[in-house]
């Protein structure tokens, strides 16, 4: 019950919480010199005055900023995020057509970097001057440095151009025919060169800090006991120590949420993925301010869920977060 | 009768920034069946280094055993195998350390970790050895014992973790217990609890008890005899009520000592509280071939600075080493 109810606070608290990235978001948008009438009077080739202020007119635009603010609030309460004239299409259909593909990339990305990054940390964790863990210090030092657009094109350089072992660009064949596993195989080898771009950078966090934690955790006083209660090496380390070094790693990579995102938008732009991010590059240069602004609150929306996963992972992880006493 | 645990000069040899140094040098001791001994003396003097010693817990790649031998019930323990080892540890040689608030794992259950070493030694069923943790827990007097099973470590109170600790040390009924510092971090009244259930926990079990303190209460209460330890070597060893009587080396002189007498609190005249001046000497001096103590004795003479002093057996059963023995 307890946890049902602490649940139930930290959606309203979210809830608040996008409410008023939305605000922000909008405000924000306004500020910027520049609105929707210049970029359609630039794309009809020019306009006067009088068809500027017609645009204006049509879209609302010469309203006062907060009668602009409340109906957009208001649409927005609808799940109407506006609609785009550059695409000529409502946003909330441009958003979730491409929102399943940067998820795709996103999470499996992000569960890859954490899983990959834990296993590296646990092995160079027990062999501080080892391979591995000489390794793992080289990885974080390139992950850290090198650009996600940097890597992302030597890759493609190398594994698509060079070798061709990978599609260049986009996220399925056309030409492909089959059932949903043919698909599904042809999705993921569209998948393997983002997911390594776009995961590198997290790896290398996660498994410096994997590493860092385990070796502290594996001086511990409970390590030591577990020691002397005559478990084995496996024991030790994946029952008594593992679970412990966990947490920071868990915690580290729900703060990333957002910047995984920011990352794909990178990513999908150098790949040529159909999910938000390049939607979003594209909204941008065209100043198609809706979308954009759906596109931010999705990610926002996206970061907040990432965060309530984060927490229920580190409940299930460690009982004294949130605990009985 | 042959002893349940017998160590012959061991030699226990630690890698550090300066070099090799000795922390446990030519120390003997005998252990029997059902007997209580204690190790007392100051802080890195090699008492836990024993202690992990027989283990075969010390700190991998920089504590290594040089020479000498551990008898185990007539098996030896420093060429047995790693997995040998493991056998043994937890099931008929376990230890209690210093610090029950993080000696538990955090994010198990009291009872899981209880059952963990049962099912480890004893080849239990996940069942039977929960039911088994619980009769433990209620051995070592937690009250509602079939509730707090289930407790993770931080539900519960310092005192009550130590004893979750020795549940989980006596959990395959031991021969023998190493008790490192079990009540240091604890409260006094929660103090004499703990020793008033290893005492009664031993009389139930007839494990042998291997306490490692350096708190004279403790010795008084719990041991027959006692090893005093210094800088690596043993000074003097003896029943332990002969020994607090008439100490035969001058740093046993000097602990006791330093142990205030309850008597002296309520009587008229008070006896200044005295100590061991100095400090013990640094690791890197303890290979050499002196007495180690000597820049803090007030005896010493030209020998003790030259060579490292024999052991001399008196009647009683003590044992000294110290040139002077015989004058302290």
């Amino acid at each position: 019950m307890a946890f049902l109810q602490k649940f139930l606070i930290r959606t309203l608290y979210a809830v608040i919480l996008l409410a008023a990235v939305l605000v922000l978001n909008f405000s924000m948008m306004h500020l910027a010199p520049g609105d929707v009438a210049d970029t359609i009077s630039q794309s009809m080739g020019g306009a006067d005055e009088e068809v500027l202020a017609q645009i204006r007119a049509d879209y609302g635009l010469d309203q006062p900023f907060l009668v602009q603010l409340g109906r957009y609030v208001g649409n927005v309460l609808q799940f109407n995020l506006g609609y785009s004239f550059f695409y000529n299409a409502p946003v909330t259909d441009l958003i979730l057509e491409r929102l399943p593909a940067t998820l795709l990339l996103v999470f499996t990305a992000q569960i890859l970097a954490l899983g990959i990054g834990v296993v590296l940390g646990v092995i160079s964790a027990r062999r501080p001057n080892g391979i591995a863990s000489h390794f793992v210090t080289m990885l974080a030092l390139f992950g850290y440095s090198a650009p996600v657009f940097w890597t992302g094109i030597l890759l493609l350089i190398a594994f698509s151009l060079k070798i061709q072992w990978f599609p260049v660009a986009g996220m399925r064949d056309v030409t492909i025919v089959g059932g949903f596993f043919t698909h599904a195989l042809d999705v993921a080898r569209h998948l393997v060169l983002p997911v390594i771009t776009l995961g590198s950078l997290f790896l290398a966090l996660y498994s410096r800090l994997a590493r860092a934690t385990m070796m502290e955790v594996l001086g511990s006083d409970y390590v030591r006991t577990a020691k002397a209660k005559g478990l084995t090496e496996r024991e030790v380390v994946y029952k008594h120590a593992l679970k412990n070094s966990l947490s920071p790693v868990i915690t580290l990579a729900g703060l990333q949420f957002s910047a995984v995102i920011s990352g794909a938008v990178l990513v999908e732009a150098v790949f040529s993925w159909p999910g938000l991010g390049t939607l979003a590059f594209q909204s941008i240069i065209a100043r198609d301010t809706p979308t954009i602004l759906g596109i931010l609150f999705f990610s926002a929306l996206v970061v907040i869920v990432g965060n309530l996963l984060t927490d229920l992972a580190l409940r299930l992880v460690d009982p004294r977060v949130g605990g009985k006493r | 009768m042959e002893p349940l645990l017998k160590v012959e000069n061991l030699r226990i040899e630690l890698t550090t920034r300066t070099g090799v140094a000795p922390v446990i040098d030519n120390l003997s001791f005998e252990l029997g069946a059902g007997e209580s001994i204690s190790f007392v003396g100051e802080s890195g003097c090699g008492k836990s280094m024993t202690a992990l010693g027989i283990m075969g817990l010390l700190p991998e790649k920089v504590g290594r055993i040089a020479s000498g031998s551990i008898n185990f019930n007539g098996e030896e323990l420093t060429t047995a195998t790693a997995k040998r080892l493991r056998d043994i540890r937890g099931n008929d040689i376990s230890m209690i350390f210093q610090e029950p608030m993080t000696s538990l794992n955090p994010v198990y259950t009291v009872g899981e970790q209880i059952a963990e070493v049962i099912r480890a030694h004893q080849g239990l069923s996940r069942k039977a050895a929960w039911d088994q943790a619980i009769e433990l827990l209620d051995a070592v007097r937690i009250p509602n014992a079939k509730g707090r099973v289930s407790d993770y470590p931080f539900q519960m109170s310092g005192g009550q973790r130590q004893r979750v600790m020795i549940a989980i040390a006596l959990a395959c009924e031991p021969k023998i217990l190493i008790a490192d510092e079990p009540t240091t971090a604890l409260d006094v009244t929660v103090q004499a609890q703990i020793f008033d259930l290893l005492n009664d926990m031993k009389r139930q079990t007839g494990a042998s008890i291997i306490m490692i303190t350096h708190d004279m209460g403790a010795v008084a209460e719990m041991a027959e005899r006692m090893i005093v330890m210094y800088a690596g070597r043993k000074a003097e060893e003896g029943p332990v009520e002969q020994t607090i009587e008439h100490p035969r080396h001058p740093y046993t002189r000097g602990l006791i000592s330093c142990v205030p007498h309850i008597m002296s609190n309520i009587s008229e005249e008070r006896h200044a509280l005295t100590e061991v001046p100095g400090i013990v000497p640094s690791l890197s001096d303890f290979g050499q071939n002196r007495c180690l103590f000597a820049s803090r004795c007030n005896m010493v003479t030209q020998k003790c600075l030259e060579e490292r002093p024999t052991e001399k057996p008196f009647a009683n059963g003590q044992k000294a080493a110290c040139w002077y023995a015989e004058e302290v």
